[in-house]
């Protein structure tokens, strides 16, 4: 018994011990007191924002490691200079807690939603809080209207822009292209007859994959995309992806058929990996590599592709691979096709309203691409047009940014991100897949359309 | 036996003495059939296949990076490289997902959820065996039939009572879900165990003058340790193990247990997996432990039903 009753000591003990280690949680959760003794040049930029000392920000992600360093780094200054503290919290199942989390009344003071769809999602809870006059004028400023439009919902602006990514590239060999002669195509046309160059010296220009486990099919919805808001122009493609036109009609039919003129042709395709059913059975992430080998020449991937090729590969203009941006029919065109984040914001407290102007100023957007290329040696952008493309150190990232700042550029966010859940993230996928392996175009796009929720 | 009262001492051992041999001859029984060669080879053969998988995992986590990602576990024999450097990126508290500081709030988050569940049951299970009352039965049939509501229905309207009540963001938050999940099982399963018990003993002890509360405290707490150790180790296991509550209640990275740390842990794109083996194998050390050090209750738990305290 002696034994019961030490155990019912050493119980004690732990139940003391777990008491003792709430507390020092808790201690350890008041916010520090930063010195505001932060150099006053630094922090002349930050005076706007007041004092805050004591008053604290949480930030809701779905990044995580280890880009969330340079996130958290970057709101360091604003920390110093104004005695706020944000408290960044990634989780990589952000995109379902964060509907929870509104809908409980739970919110974080600040989300960074990846989707625009989403974004409505959220306004729709009606926990989120519209973006103040400031954020506004920045976004005014710094972005252009149609960013603004994919950060609003139901007429009125929540959300700045963030990051950004551009899909409308296309890989290639500046190696082989300087050996070769090609030159870099700035119409649709000049792309089409470079291809048909290639293929008559009996290579296979094009490689594709359009493998992702559940998700494959979705590099297939970017080609159309692009090829949508190349051939009918921004107002179509908007109508196309609100569906004010019906899927089957005349102009996405034309796009996936154009789309078709390079993937289902078995002149073009599949460089290194085989035929055109071979596109299906590739992973999207093997689907560039030929392009090393030297067995193709073009693959049509967002810029994030950069990330896959194997290490020591040099990604650059003169380097192993890089790549161009997929021209328009004109060469004056200039419609690009990305996806980004969006600041948005559930409370109203005038610290959170203070970094939220502070995150869609240029000033946070030059910390975070200088933090970002220290840290994890590039890989972020932002179509913010007060970022000074020289604080970027990656190749591909200075050309991502230029093409975002190019005034000529006419910005669409992925359609298949913003469609209803039930085409753009299935059965868009699904028929995308089904019309690679030999599905003709006319009955892809007709049950496309049968799937879209009546509504 | 020398904390229980002295009269009804006789008694008490005498019962337990003889329900302990009817089991023992139970267990011996199983311990002959269990005991032959053909059964022995085929439990090892079992276990060793069994441990492969975990075996490799291990191996995998000493493994470098590049090693990790072109090959398997097993060319490490023809190969052997060893090094240290996956357990300290998955420890290291340079990002957000370092494992370290979320080992600790494990530890906070699992401690009470153990406890407050096992409390509250033991006495439930003491007042629905061996107290009168009316409506008792149906009660009971009550309270375990709410082990069939999937707790998953639960957690939306749970959170946002925690956010009305002003809960959301603390420790709060989990340790009452967790019990109030674990209610429903741990009652019924201290419930029969108790119920098991002799009622003479009972009887005894409140010819001896004994109340509920000297009942409980003296004859049924020695008694139930095997069943306490057991479902504490259930309900160990499933806390410290659990993703979705966590996921769900704990919104602040200073109240978020390890698992959560760990589904991140990869990366946002997933590109840094080969610290996940490092990571199982650092969440894992603990229920091990626990598993190991409170085992045999835990088996004399199931098998023995429990008289042998």
């Amino acid at each position: 018994m002696s034994n019961i009753r030490s155990r019912r000591r050493l119980a004690a003990v732990s139940g003391g011990l777990g008491l003792a280690l709430v507390l020092a949680a808790c201690a350890s959760s008041t916010p520090s007191d930063n010195s505001k003794a932060a150099g006053s040049a630094e922090c002349a930029a930050y005076k706007v924002y007041g004092d805050l000392s004591g008053k604290s920000i949480s930030v809701y992600t779905g990044i995580v490691t280890p880009e969330d360093k340079p996130y958290m780094d970057s709101y360091k200054p604003f920390e110093t200079c104004t005695g706020a503290k944000v408290n960044y919290v990634g989780d990589k199942a952000f995109e379902t807690q964060i509907l929870v989390r509104a809908k409980a009344g739970n919110p974080p003071d600040i989300a960074i939603v990846p989707q625009p769809g989403l974004l409505q999602q959220l306004v729709a809870t009606g926990a989120a809080k519209a973006a103040p006059q400031a954020v506004a004028d920045n976004v005014d400023k710094f972005w252009g209207a149609d960013w603004k439009a994919y950060g609003s919902a139901g007429g009125k602006f929540y959300a700045a822009p963030s990051g950004a990514s551009v899909k409308s590239m296309v890989w290639y060999s500046p190696k082989e292209f300087k050996d070769k002669g090609y030159a870099i195509p700035t119409t649709l046309a000049e792309l089409k007859t470079l291809s048909d160059t290639i293929a008559a010296t009996g290579k296979k220009p094009w490689c594709a994959g359009i493998g992702s486990g559940e998700a494959t099919g979705w590099p297939v919805t970017d080609w159309m995309e692009d090829f949508m808001l190349r051939l009918s122009g921004p107002d179509v493609y908007d109508q196309w992806v609100t569906h004010k036109i019906a899927f089957n009609s005349a102009a996405p039919t034309a796009a996936l058929d154009a789309v078709g003129a390079f993937l289902k042709n078995d002149k073009y395709v599949n460089g290194g990996l085989g035929d055109v059913k071979s596109i299906a059975s590739t992973t999207f992430q093997d689907g560039g590599l030929p392009i090393l080998q030297g067995t193709c020449s073009l693959h049509r991937q967002a810029s994030f592709y950069a990330s896959n090729f194997p290490k020591g590969t040099k990604v650059a203009e003169d380097g192993d691979v890089f790549a161009f941006y997929l021209p328009g029919v004109q060469a004056a065109d200039h419609p690009v096709l990305g996806g980004g984040e969006f600041n948005l914001a559930f409370a109203d407290r005038p610290e959170v309203q203070a970094f939220q102007t502070y995150l869609s100023t240029d000033t946070w957007a030059n910390n975070k691409a200088k933090i970002s290329s220290d840290v994890t040696g590039g890989g972020w952008i932002t179509a913010n047009k007060g970022l000074d493309v020289a604080n970027l150190v990656n190749p591909i990232d200075k050309l991502s940014a230029s093409i975002l700042q190019d005034p000529k550029t006419v910005f669409r966010f992925d359609g298949s991100d913003m469609m209803p859940a039930a085409v753009g993230s299935n059965a868009f996928w699904k028929q995308a897949t089904a019309w690679i392996i030999g599905q003709s175009t006319k009955d892809t796009v007709d049950k496309i359309e049968a799937a879209w929720p009546k509504s | 036996m020398t904390s229980l009262t002295p009269r009804a001492e006789p008694v008490a051992s005498r019962k337990a003495l003889a329900a302990a041999s009817r089991t023992g001859h139970a267990s011996a029984r199983i311990k002959k059939k269990a005991t032959s060669p053909v059964a022995s080879a085929i439990a090892v053969l079992l276990a060793v296949v069994w441990t492969i998988p975990t075996f490799g995992l291990l191996v995998s986590s000493f493994r470098p990076e590049a090693a990790i990602k072109t090959t398997g576990w097993w060319t490490f024999f023809s190969d052997p490289q060893l090094t240290l450097d996956n357990y300290q990126a998955a420890l290291s508290t340079d990002t957000q997902s370092g494992l370290g500081s979320f080992f600790i709030n494990s530890f906070v988050i699992t401690i009470p959820a153990v406890i407050i569940p096992i409390c509250l049951a033991a006495l439930a299970a003491y007042a629905f065996a061996w107290i009168d009352f009316r409506g008792r039965d149906f009660l009971f049939v009550l309270v375990f039939s709410l082990q069939i509501v999937p707790l998953q229905v639960a957690l939306l309207p749970l959170l946002t009572m925690y956010v009305k009540a002003g809960l959301a963001g603390t420790f709060w938050t989990l340790w009452l879900s967790h019990s109030a999940f674990a209610l429903p099982l741990a009652i019924f399963i201290l419930h029969n165990f108790m119920t098991e018990i002799p009622k003479s003993l009972i009887e005894a002890a409140r010819v001896d003058g004994a109340g509920h509360v000297k009942i409980f405290y003296r004859i049924m707490l020695p008694l139930m340790t095997p069943a306490l150790a057991a479902f504490g180790i259930f309900q160990f296991l499933w806390v410290w193990n659990d993703l979705l509550v966590a996921l769900t209640f704990a919104s602040d990275n200073t109240v978020q247990p390890m698992t959560v740390a760990l589904a991140n842990l990869s990366g946002t794109r997933g590109t840094a997996w080969e610290l996940l083996s490092a990571g199982a194998f650092i969440s894992i050390i603990v229920p091990v432990a626990v598993f190991i050090s409170l085992q045999r209750y835990f088996v004399r738990g199931l098998l023995a039903g429990g008289l042998k305290g």
